[in-house]
């Protein structure tokens, strides 16, 4: 803490404290009028309505998710669900083993289906290929020029798959506008009909593709970095190096070798035979399709051609959920209503309210005067909490949920238990026969530890629960350990250096009655008389003491306080027995 | 009109003192029969009342209904599932739920269309809520793992700020006392486990500990310089330092369960049975137990830990010789220096 002058001490700290708050609120009107944060903290679902679903993601074998694929089951379920048309959808992690999907609404069972599905990465060749938008009517293939299968189709690049049917459905498919309801998985033995989407300055593609030849769950790894040329320098061009298991490398070797024919057939690099093309598939979409210049025996191919530093890792970070067939199972669904929601939020302020009041009441009954030291710190609490939760809601998307609320009415009981502490601590300092501005001092100085102590174990669980705790849990958590840092602010910024100021004023200096800090009611007897005047050698309790017991009764004298000295004088005039004091309780 | 400052007054210079420590027997022995009965009591009940979240299962909260008669939204049930067993409760004021055993997609749409017609609502006054049965056994064990983490971590804070094991080792048995007893209290309510009233347990474990840690701070503080006097025993010092903060302890737990207070009898009584209720009761309960277990366990235990210690002993001899010999040289000029 900073020093303070000797004239106003604590007024600096005051002035500090304000001009923390002004910049915090300074912080947030402007996200306000720039249109990003609002004055109003941010909703969980649970108080403004909407569908939240828990999911557990579950990996093929049963091994255990780890943080890296755990972000990845969120990138891809981010995918899905935005690719559904949800908006405003949130999707996170929680305590690094669960997704949570909140979504406003209700899902249709498509975005459920959608969502829980787990990744499918594979990688079938290319048959056909044409621009993304949809054949117009008129200009499709008559009926006689269709495609007839001659022969069973001999392997997945055989042309034979194509039977008008799906050669109507390439027709008709528009990858500008794709439909969103038939979300169906694809079989993997079957041709499968679909589209690259557009990206940056590349139009959309659709695609006749092969059966699935390799799947996604055979690449071990994969990684991009920029090429390197023929002679081992560093060139601009960015590649996607992947890595197969055994498996994958045997039918790997088998499709290039295959598809490679087709390359070197149509002429090499100037060809454009689309066989010689095997598509990336994810979630059924192309994610690319490049073609085989080379047979690949080691497993390890790498795909070049115009990527960014972006594009290169973006495909990497792919390939790799291709290797994590990831699916997800419910654990909880939750579909709120707003008017529950709504309804849960007005009681709840209205009981935290309530319970608010009574403890002003309380407080102003126990500590008089003083007790609206507590409410001003209360209240300075409360804007500070109410200040952060708007911020976070804007930097971090910190939503209030109930439970949220529920910790911020409990940390009201806690907050106030700082200032009790500290007061308790003072009376204790007057009760020794401390004059009060002395006594504001020398009890801080104890209370302080004990406030730091006690809110170490405070934060402490907040910690745990929050890191260590799913669901709702965590929202109480937060916002437990958002107060008791607030209430450290407040007693140390704003409750002491309050008290350091009234200790000058006459009222609670003189002890008024009603100040709740007055000395002759705390059973106090002055230590100093007036300014510099210390007690005289006189006012001591007269001892008289045997020679043996000299230093040990003088040594216990000076460890009692001020106000056991009093009692023991006072009895030793009362009582001509010297039973011993009462407070001895053997 | 004796006041609270005169009360404070009184423990404070030991004219009134309460007999914490010397009764420990007593108090161990209540504490141990009240943990006893905790054990007990949920045991013939035949576990706790779990939520939904640890059965699985549906649940559906129906918001201003136009009538609180359960057979409707028992019917609206069992019309899309025949033979289900849903049950139907008023939990306050116009809310209605029902609970029933897992529903597929398909049945919950239906239910809810079932249960917005029966009960005359709009579509957005029907919330549904599907629990896996894996749920709340999965908040349980990271509750649990929670629970093990916070305590080892608080009772080496405790032991470095304390520099002493035993008052780490007393703050917590003083913990797992309130825990048992809070539990015990839960399940005599009959209320219902759900993963709020877990938050409110692991959020009483740090009440308690807390309070704790404000009482033994006080010890600590009375009973740095012991060697050097004479005056007291430590048993005699801890028991001081009770009393002296014993105020604090009542003013806190009262501020403390004000407002918990109200959200349990006013809040929820408007609101029912929800995440505020089953949270309000555990803490209500919590602060109250947490508060007398320090006072009544955690504080005794510390001096009993620590009553044979040699240093402590001699100490205690000492103490006795001084009161001896000043009961001795008793004379009505002498105070009494005790």
């Amino acid at each position: 803490m900073a020093r303070t002058g000797p004239k106003k001490p604590g007024l600096r700290v005051l002035v500090w404290l304000g001009v923390i708050i002004v910049a915090l609120t300074a912080v947030l009107a402007g996200g306000t009028l720039a249109g990003k944060a609002s004055w109003a903290p941010k909703l969980a679902l649970d108080l403004e309505g909407g569908t939240q679903m828990i999911l557990a993601p579950k990996v093929e074998g049963g091994s255990d998710i780890n943080e890296e694929q755990l972000n990845q089951a969120v990138a891809i379920i981010r995918q899905r669900v935005d690719g559904s048309g949800v908006a405003e959808a949130e999707i996170s992690t929680q305590s690094g083993r669960n997704v949570v999907v909140s979504l406003p609404g209700t899902p249709s069972s498509q975005t459920r289906d959608l969502i829980q599905a787990s990744a499918d990465m594979n990688f079938r060749p290319v048959l056909l290929n044409g621009a993304g938008a949809a054949v117009p009517e008129e200009s499709r293939a008559p009926e006689d020029q269709l495609p007839k299968p001659t022969a069973e189709p001999a392997n997945s690049s055989d042309t034979n798959w194509i039977t008008p049917e799906i050669y109507r459905q390439f027709e008709a498919l528009d990858c500008d506008n794709p439909s969103q309801d038939e979300q169906e998985r694809s079989d993997p033995a079957k041709p499968l009909v679909t589209c690259e989407p557009a990206s940056g300055n590349n139009p959309a593609i659709k695609y006749i593709l092969g059966p699935v030849e390799v799947k996604g769950s055979n690449i071990v790894t994969s990684s991009f970095q920029l090429q390197q040329g023929a002679q081992g320098a560093v060139t601009n061009e960015w590649a996607v190096n992947i890595q197969f298991d055994g498996e994958g490398t045997a039918k790997f070797k088998e499709v290039t070798e295959r598809l490679n024919q087709f390359y070197v057939a149509a002429g090499g690099e100037s060809g454009n035979d689309p066989k010689a093309q095997f598509a990336i598939v994810l979630d059924d979409q192309v994610i690319s399709a490049p073609r085989s210049l080379a047979v690949i025996t080691d497993g390890r191919p790498q795909i070049t051609g115009g990527f960014t530093e972006q594009t290169a890792k973006a495909l990497s970070d792919q390939l790799r959920f291709g290797a994590l067939p990831i699916s997800f199972e419910i654990q909880s669904e939750q579909q709120i209503s707003a008017t529950l929601g709504g309804e849960q939020l007005r009681m709840g302020l209205l009981a935290g309210l309530i319970g608010l009041l009574l403890v002003v009441v309380y407080s102003l009954f126990q500590y008089r005067a003083l007790g609206f030291v507590t409410i001003a710190s209360l209240v300075v609490a409360g804007i500070l909490t109410y200040l952060a939760i708007a911020i976070l809601g804007w930097t971090e998307n910190y939503r209030l949920s109930l439970a949220g609320v529920a910790g911020i009415i409990v940390a009201i009981g806690q907050t106030a238990d700082s200032f009790i502490v500290y007061f308790e601590r003072i009376r204790d300092e007057l009760r020794e026969g401390r004059g009060l501005v002395s006594a504001v001092e020398n009890g801080w100085k104890r209370a302080k530890r004990t406030v730091l102590a006690s809110k170490a174990v405070n934060l402490l669980a907040a910690l745990v629960l929050y890191f260590v705790a799913v669901g709702n849990v965590r929202g109480f958590a937060f916002t437990l350990g958002l107060t008791a840092i607030a209430d450290l602010i407040v007693v140390f910024m704003f409750t002491h250096p309050t008290l350091q100021l009234l200790a000058r004023t006459r009222f609670f200096g003189e002890g008024h009655r009603f100040s709740g800090l007055d000395p002759k009611r705390l059973g106090a007897v002055p230590l100093y008389r007036g300014a510099g005047r210390v007690r005289t050698p006189e006012d001591r309790p007269a001892v008289a003491v045997r020679a043996k017991n000299a230093g040990a009764t003088a040594e216990a004298e000076r460890r009692m306080t001020i106000a056991e000295r009093r009692l023991a004088q006072k009895q030793a005039e009362l009582a001509g027995s010297s039973k011993s004091a009462a407070k001895e309780n053997k | 009109m004796p006041s609270f400052a005169t009360f404070g007054n009184e423990l404070y210079t030991g004219k009134r003192s309460y007999n914490f420590v010397g009764a420990k027997k007593i108090w161990f022995i209540a504490a141990a029969v009240a943990v006893a009965l905790s054990i007990l009591i949920p045991v013939a009940k035949g576990g706790f009342n779990l939520g939904i979240e640890f059965r699985g299962g549906s649940e559906f909260t129906v918001s201003n209904v136009k009538t609180t008669d359960a057979t409707v939204g028992e019917e609206a049930v069992t019309d899309v599932v025949a033979g289900s067993v849903p049950r139907v409760a008023n939990v306050a004021g116009t809310t209605m739920r029902i609970q029933t055993d897992k529903l597929t997609d398909d049945e919950t749409l239906r239910i809810k269309e079932g249960l917005t017609t029966a009960y005359g609502v709009t579509d957005n006054e029907v919330t549904s809520t599907f629990v896996g049965p894996t749920w709340g056994a999965d908040v349980t064990k990271q509750a649990l793992i929670g629970l093990v983490i916070f305590v080892l971590l608080a009772a080496v804070l405790m032991a470095l700020y304390f520099r002493t094991w035993k008052m780490s080792l007393s703050a917590i048995a003083g913990m797992v006392v309130t825990m048992f007893v809070t539990a015990g209290v839960y399940a005599l309510s009959d209320f219902e486990v759900t993963p709020s009233a877990i938050i409110g347990f692991l959020t009483v474990l740090s009440y308690s500990l807390y309070d704790t840690v404000v009482v033994f701070d006080k010890i600590r503080e009375n009973t740095a310089e012991l060697d050097a006097s004479t005056r007291r025993t430590f048993a005699e010092e801890v028991n001081l330092a009770v009393n002296q903060t014993l105020v604090r302890s009542i003013n806190t737990m009262m501020v403390a369960i004000l407002p918990v207070g109200a959200i349990l009898f006013i809040g929820a009584g408007l609101l029912g049975a929800g995440t505020l209720r089953d949270l309000s009761l555990a803490l209500f309960v919590g602060i109250l137990i947490g508060t007398a277990a320090t006072i009544f366990v955690a504080a005794p235990m510390y001096a009993w830990l620590r009553q044979n210690e040699p240093d402590l002993v001699r100490q205690a001899k000492r103490v006795e010789q001084r009161r001896a010999a000043a009961e001795r040289s008793a004379a009505p000029a002498e105070p009494a220096q005790a």
